[in-house]
């Protein structure tokens, strides 16, 4: 699952535009997660400010 | 609030505040519709742009010039600095704007010239009739409404989520995302004419670093690395405050933002039925610069000038709508995209030894073109010995 973490997200979309989902929405200035998401990680390495971050539960 | 336009345009930004301009300016009933509370904040840029391509759009006005660049510095890895002037003029000398109110000037003109502008209002999704973009569904200050329209422009930045959900696919690859991070310092020794380009792979891997002033002490000290390159401890804000601590430790943040720019190849097809898409959302940025302002203003105006002509021959079908497409690819904005892609696909290979010779072969030498291109003609007739490995870089010459 993704977990955001609000405090450090600057809000600037560029996790929105790598999800190859489309899971992720910016919402004025709240980033949500809207849709399935896979976990795939990928707005987490391209985030700038590191406010996301993918657990793998067992 | 109307929900029946000519024109809806998503997004005011820069390419979303030219549309609706030229839009309206042609005749049709237009809107605008920004899902941020203002125009123009928070910016997500660094604001620089050449000052002929600015002035193809509008004339400069000091309400919204923040500096005014002499010259352009690229500082190789070991700190070889490769100096272009601006009396060898071109267009990467320019402006240092003030964003915040450049981006609302725009949008002002938009607004005189007859277009509806609302603001807190987001585009959901797209309304879609027979496979054709026919307007949009909206939250306008959080009540859902439907906004019809005889063509969409999505100008909706970097997310570019109207287009991805209208059936284009707008993904950004990971590694082809700079992700940035940028603070507007002040009370910081700097060079108030000149714009700073770092590289290097400590520094900022497969991007750079930039110090652009914004008057005498204060400048946007930013940086974008390869989406691929941004991990734990390594992030585009680690690499800037790395930067910032060993450079400018006394200086003072008044402004922190992220934001990414993507440096992909533009959208395989920019047009579709009742739809078209114009600046960041069409991946139109320079992918060397990582500028976009420029672009942005360029497609937003093509993308209303054909979609007035499609409107007033009542057909706004993907293939009426196609030579906005086929016009920009063709213009000499899409011959440098596609030139700089393939440059920039060059120079991500290069490790920090490499950029320094190449810096050094170069430093001494007075370019007599101010570009890009005046660079890698220079760089090829400096390195007669790498030639063969500069055979990537000769071949987007031709
Ligand atoms: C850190 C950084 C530094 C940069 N530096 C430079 C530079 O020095 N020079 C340069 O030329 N370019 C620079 N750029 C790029 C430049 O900012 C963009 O190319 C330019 O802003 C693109 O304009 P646009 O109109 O396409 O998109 P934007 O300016 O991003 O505008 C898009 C607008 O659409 C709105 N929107 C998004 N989704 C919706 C929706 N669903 N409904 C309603 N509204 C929506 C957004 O809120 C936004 O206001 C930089 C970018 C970044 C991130
Ligand atoms: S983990 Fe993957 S699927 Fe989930 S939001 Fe991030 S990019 Fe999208
Ligand atoms: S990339 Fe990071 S900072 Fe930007 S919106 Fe996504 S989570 Fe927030």
């Amino acid at each position: 699952m993704l977990r955001i973490n609000r405090d450090k997200c600057g809000y600037c979309g560029t996790c929105v535009a790598v999800c190859p989902e489309d899971a992720l929405e910016l919402i004025d200035v709240y980033l949500s997660l809207e849709r399935e998401c896979i976990a795939c990680g990928i707005c987490a390495r391209a985030c700038p400010l590191g406010a996301l971050e993918v657990i793998h539960e067992e | 609030m109307k929900n029946n336009y000519d024109i809806l345009i998503i997004g005011g930004g820069p390419a979303g505040a030219l549309a609706a301009k030229t839009a309206a300016e042609a005749g049709n009933t237009v809107c605008l519709i920004e899902k941020r509370a203002a125009i123009g904040t928070p910016v997500r840029c660094a604001e620089g742009i050449g000052k002929e391509l600015l002035k193809e759009f509008i004339k400069p006005d000091p309400r919204w010039i923040a500096a005014d660049i002499e010259r352009a510095r690229i500082i190789s890895p070991n700190g070889t600095a490769i100096s272009l002037e601006q009396d060898r003029a071109g267009n990467e000398v320019g402006y240092v704007l003030d964003r915040k109110i450049f981006d609302r000037e725009l949008v002002w003109q938009a607004a005189e010239a007859g277009a509806d502008v609302i603001v807190k209002t987001r585009a959901t999704a797209p309304i879609m009739e027979n496979g054709a973009v026919r307007g949009a569904k909206v939250l306008s200050v959080g009540i859902p409404a439907d906004i019809r329209a005889e063509v969409v422009i999505a100008a909706d930045g970097t997310e570019a989520q109207f287009a991805r959900r209208a059936g284009l696919d707008t993904v950004v690859p990971l590694r082809e995302m700079m992700s940035c991070a940028q603070y507007l310092m002040t009370d910081i020794d700097i060079d108030a004419g000149s714009t700073d380009f770092y590289l290097g792979n400590e520094i900022a891997p497969e991007g750079y670093l930039w110090v652009f002033p914004k008057g005498n002490r204060t400048a946007n000290v930013g940086i974008g690395i390869s989406g691929r390159k941004s991990r734990d401890g390594s992030r585009a804000k680690d690499y800037l405050d790395r930067f910032v601590a060993k450079n400018f430790p006394n200086g003072k943040t008044i402004e922190a933002i992220a934001g990414g720019v993507p440096v992909c190849r533009p959208l395989a097809c920019t047009v579709a039925d009742g739809l078209m898409v114009a600046g960041d959302a069409a991946r139109v940025v320079d992918p060397i610069t990582g500028g976009g302002i420029g672009n942005a203003m360029y497609t937003g105006r093509l993308a209303a000038q054909v979609a007035s002509k499609c409107i007033a021959a009542g057909d706004c079908s993907k293939e009426a709508l196609m030579p906005y497409d086929a016009e920009w690819r063709a213009s000499k904005m899409g011959t440098v995209l596609e030139r700089n892609y393939k440059v920039k696909e060059y120079f991500v290979t290069l490790d920090d030894a490499k950029l320094n010779t190449l810096a050094e072969s170069i430093a001494q030498s007075s370019l007599k073109e101010f570009s890009v291109l005046g660079l890698i003609k220079e760089l090829i007739k400096r390195n007669p010995k790498l030639l063969l490995e500069l055979k990537a870089l000769k071949d987007t010459l031709s």
